[in-house]
């Protein structure tokens, strides 16, 4: 028996064990049995996926446990990337679990139920049938909205959420289901292995079907535009270890999806499906990020910026396709190997920033960035965390995703090369949309990380805060580590993504390194190196000559501590931390910049004094920036079903009579239909 | 990593440490002349230094590490890029570092240091001019960007040494249609960049228009000095930058002495030559507003992505 499976039965027995075990145990003990319960589980699945990314793979039918079709898991090195990655997502959110629920409290079904959502996670990429695939969606699907449903007791939009993605991820499955259903009855069998064999046979037109349904489900679980709007409103209100596991781990399977039956089962496919994951891709990197940016609270800034990141990896995945179908495998390899990259460097930043900013919420009480600041005092660990989680979600040296979006950038640029006209549209409005992308990104972190964590606390919550327990801090170190690692030697994971990209269609590797190890990304065939590693040692080199070079100027009069000053407060007296920018105030050069995109509105009422209407008793102005999409895209959807179903009440005054009288006029109109039609 | 590219990297980061807070000079010097004034002389910058450096450090009251590492990260950042990139010689300090992506989010990781710091002063006036930053340094990554991918296409590489060496063999590049509008484009993000007018004027001090002095309002002796310095770095290096891109000429190509004195003395006189030009330039405009930042960042993305178009169909057509 290899590794990867001993690791995944491993990994669904802890889970169902630590769900047993919660489910009875005295109400003291369930958060730390619950964390731990999931970080094991967690182990076991980074150990599996591991395993497969080395190289083992294994097929396990278990025909007799689900009626009719039965299961059947097989791993290769394309799951252990999304096995992996969840696993080492779930060790870090399941320790940083313990210490935040036994200070916020939570419920015995949520509790119980957050390893089952692991093992679920971990379960979709090893499924290996239709049957099983979806057993496996649906199963993560009620988990994660039981976990989103927490604390539906203390707020009410938690329901309002829980709503929308229970609607929203069931559109997504019936999507799922009707393609893939299609793709199986033409194929003659629900197995990955007999659909991918009867793949060529199957007429353009069908596959392109399968693919665009496949596209829709799979996408609205990763948070594409525009089937986005679930995410900002579930991922906030969610526990934030849950928020880390949905944002970093539960919307890369939409990506595992669109890999898995894009690649994998279909085979590639005609150019205008990967022009289209391109052009949505690059849709949501650009309108996820601008929401972002415009965005205070802390948590729905977050999932926005997950809309952005799945956006640059669908970029990538559409890029691999667009380059497979014309024939270019070493810049398609290159294309899938940046957006698996990017699925690892997301997963590890997002599990670090929602896990700081959930440490921010317990601490303060609050996810507006307007009433926070002035935590890095209070609270060291957790500014250093957001700090490097921020650093390394906006692309900028020595962060993680500088690396992908390097990567990303380079499989672009070499496309031009003999390219199609479509291409060579497509290509450098992709480049543009990343870039702006990765300007947006800095000044979306620069935002939440100086109006929230700098400066002057705005609120008393905020000069309250106090740092959160060990436990907490631990699950935060974990995944910075793991940002630390991937950023500065991401030489030491390409190979591994360079085995899943081949058993995602292609053979080889094309990203090679230098003779200096794992220190220098150069790509084979292509002129292009880059060493994060070096990069940064310049900088500390230098940062650290300057520092001591200042040290040893002989002209200082005050060696060791600086003198205090005043602040300028322009001689109008002490500085208050009202007259501070705030998030609002800072985003709102680029607010008017893309007016016409996010379409802010604002309300101003003045109310007059009752005797003069010349003089003014108070001014109220409000502004907000809603989801232009879901104003202009689901309201009239939603308003058009709400009027149809009360338009249809009519017909239902609740009389029996009236009912049998359907009836009746309903079994006579199909005996006249068959006598005509016969 | 070769002997020519480490000779050049010492070359250049003492050359431009030294002579950035001249160049500073010379464009002061330009404009004061052009304005009828006699103008305090070009050495005035590197006395401004002096004096700063030696007063005594300050730590603004409410401020954290944050502010005391920042002017550290902005030099540190300008210092790497001028080391790596192939000023004065055609091959660079450290191959791997010298990818034009690598350098251009060198820069902008130096800006958001900067930004980080003003915002942790806690006043309207940091806030303010972190805000402004931003937003300019957000719009500008696209033409950056799509411009080096212009420049990229016809080297077939990011490399900056790659693309220095291909301009050096084809010199007719330079003016293709794709080269100059990827010029014109790099021109308006280095006036954006290095807070030149239009975009941001060095010499004010008007609450309303202030972005880069709104950020480093409260920095004083040393620090400012750092600030200041490295400000002036960031000018040569990308002076230097459309030098090395679109004027290759004169560039070291092996480490004997004359062949790096020649280097040298080319660098410098394209890059005064540059910055004489901007200095003349901006007697003749004024500031336009923030909001109108935007349109023109914007048209100079609109060239960046003609040069793209041009850059793939002509080179087709060839």
């Amino acid at each position: 028996m290899s590794t990867s499976a001993l690791g995944l039965g491993l990994a669904g027995t802890i889970a169902l064990l630590t769900t047993l075990a919660v489910l009875v145990i005295p109400f003291r003990l369930r958060p730390t049995i619950s964390g731990a319960g999931t970080a094991l589980v967690g182990t076991a699945g980074l150990a599996a996926g591991a395993a497969a990314l080395a190289g083992q793979s294994f097929t396990l039918p278990l025909p007799s446990l689900l009626p009719l079709s039965g299961l059947s898991f097989a791993v290769d090195p394309l799951s252990g990337v999304f096995i992996a990655v969840t696993g080492a997502v779930a060790v870090a959110a399941g320790i940083y679990a313990i210490g935040y629920t036994s200070h916020s409290g939570t419920s015995r079904a949520a509790a119980a139920v957050l390893p089952l959502f692991v093992a679920s996670l971990l379960a979709v990429p090893a499924a290996a049938s239709v049957a099983t695939l979806l057993a496996c969606w649906e199963l993560m699907a009620l988990t994660s909205l039981l976990l989103v449903l927490t604390e539906h007791k203390q707020r009410p939009e938690v329901a309002e959420a829980g709503l929308w993605y229970a609607v929203m991820t069931h559109l997504g499955l019936v999507c799922l289901l009707g393609g893939l259903m299609i793709f199986t009855a033409h194929a003659g069998g629900d197995s990955f292995a007999a659909l991918a064999a009867a793949a060529p046979e199957l007429s353009p037109a069908l596959k392109g079907a399968v693919f665009v349904l496949a596209l829709a489900g799979f996408g609205s679980k990763a948070g594409m535009v525009p089937l986005h709007a679930w995410l900002p409103r579930a991922h906030p209100e969610a526990p934030s270890h849950v928020s880390a596991l949905m944002s970093a781990a539960m919307v890369n399977l939409g990506i595992y999806g669109i890999i898995r039956v894009g690649f994998g089962l279909l085979g590639g496919g005609s150019t205008w499906w990967w022009l289209l994951v391109i052009g949505l891709g690059a849709a949501s990197a650009v309108y996820g990020i601008l929401q972002a940016a415009m965005s205070t609270d802390l948590k729905r800034l977050l999932g926005y910026s997950t809309t952005e990141n799945m956006g640059l990896i669908l970029v990538g995945v559409g890029a691999a396709g667009l380059f497979a179908s014309a024939h270019h495998p070493e810049l398609a390899e290159l294309a899938l190997a940046a957006a698996l990259l990017h699925v690892a460097n997301h997963a590890g930043f997002k599990t670090l920033l929602f896990l700081a900013a959930g440490s921010v919420l317990h601490a303060t009480g609050t996810r507006d960035l307007d009433s926070l600041g002035g935590l890095r005092s209070a609270m060291p660990a957790t500014t250093l965390a957001f700090g490097w989680g921020g650093l390394a979600a906006s692309a900028l040296p020595p962060g993680t995703a500088f690396v992908s979006e390097w990567l990303l950038v380079q499989a672009l640029i070499h496309g031009l090369h003999g390219a199609t006209t479509a291409t060579a549209v497509t290509l450098p409005l992709a480049v543009s949309a990343v870039a702006l992308t990765a300007g947006l990104a800095v000044a979306t972190f620069v935002k939440a990380f100086g109006t929230g964590f700098l400066a002057k606390p705005r609120t008393a919550d905020a000069a309250a805060a106090r740092e959160s327990p060990a436990t907490m801090l631990a699950g935060m170190g974990l995944a910075g580590a793991a940002c630390a690692a991937l950023a500065l030697v991401p030489g030491a994971l390409l190979p591994a993504i360079g085995r899943a990209v081949a058993a995602a269609g292609w053979p080889g590797p094309v990203i090679r390194y230098g003779t200096n190890g794992l220190v220098t990304i150069r790509l084979a065939g292509l002129a292009g190196e880059v060493s994060p590693l070096l990069l940064t040692l310049g900088l500390v080199i230098v940062m650290v000559a300057t520092a001591a070079w200042l040290r040893a100027l002989p002209a200082r009069r005050a060696q060791g501590a600086r003198r205090r000053a005043r602040l300028w407060d322009c001689g109008g007296g002490p500085l208050t931390a009202r007259m501070e920018y705030t998030a609002t105030s800072f985003a709102e050069p680029l607010q008017r910049v893309f007016d016409d995109v996010v379409a802010p509105e604002t309300r101003l009422d003045v109310t007059h004094l009752d005797e003069a209407r010349y003089l003014v008793a108070a001014i109220e102005y409000r502004a907000q920036v809603p989801d232009r999409i879901e104003r202009r895209l689901y309201q009239p959807i939603l308003s058009a079903v709400a009027a149809w179903g009360s338009a249809a009440r009519w017909l239902a005054p609740g009389s029996v009579h009236r009912y049998l009288g359907y009836g009746f006029y309903t079994v006579t109109a199909v005996l006249i239909i068959l006598t005509v039609t016969r | 990593m070769n002997a020519l590219g480490i000779t050049g990297g010492v070359i250049q980061a003492v050359v431009i440490t030294g002579g950035a807070p001249l160049l500073t000079g010379v464009m002061r010097q330009v404009r004061a002349k052009l304005e009828g004034r006699k103008g305090p002389g070009v050495g005035q910058p590197w006395r401004d230094l002096r004096k700063q450096f030696r007063k005594e450090a300050v730590a603004p009251e409410g401020t954290s590490e944050i502010f005391r590492v920042a002017p550290l990260a902005l030099v540190a950042t300008t210092v790497v890029t001028a080391v790596v990139v192939p000023f004065v010689t055609s091959a660079s300090a450290v191959e791997p570092m010298a990818d034009l992506f690598a350098v251009v989010a060198l820069l902008a990781m130096g800006t958001a240091t900067l930004a980080l710091a003003a915002i942790d002063t806690g006043t309207a006036f940091g806030g303010m001019g972190a805000s402004r930053e931003v937003t300019i340094l957000a719009l500008v990554e696209p033409t950056l960007l799509v411009s080096i991918f212009a420049l990229s296409v016809p080297a077939g590489s990011t490399n900056l040494a790659a693309i220095v060496a291909a301009t050096l063999n084809d010199p007719g590049r330079v003016l293709s249609p794709a080269s100059m509008l990827a010029a014109i484009a790099l021109t308006v993000v280095t006036v954006a960049e290095t807070g030149r007018i239009p975009v941001d004027n060095p010499a004010t001090h008007l609450e309303l228009t202030m972005v880069h002095e709104a950020m480093i309002l409260e920095y004083a002796g040393p620090d400012l000095a750092l600030i200041e310095l490295a400000s002036s770095m960031r000018l040569c290096v990308f002076l230097g930058l459309l030098a090395s891109l679109f004027a290759p000429w004169g560039i070291a190509a092996s480490p004997t002495p004359l062949a790096l004195a020649i280097g040298t003395a080319a660098f410098a006189a394209k890059v005064v030559a540059g910055g004489a030009v901007l200095a003349a330039a901006e007697v003749f405009m004024a500031k336009i507003r923030l909001f109108r930042v935007p349109e023109l960042l914007a048209g100079s993305f609109l060239l960046a992505v003609a040069a793209v178009a041009s850059s793939y169909f002509l080179a087709g057509a060839s």
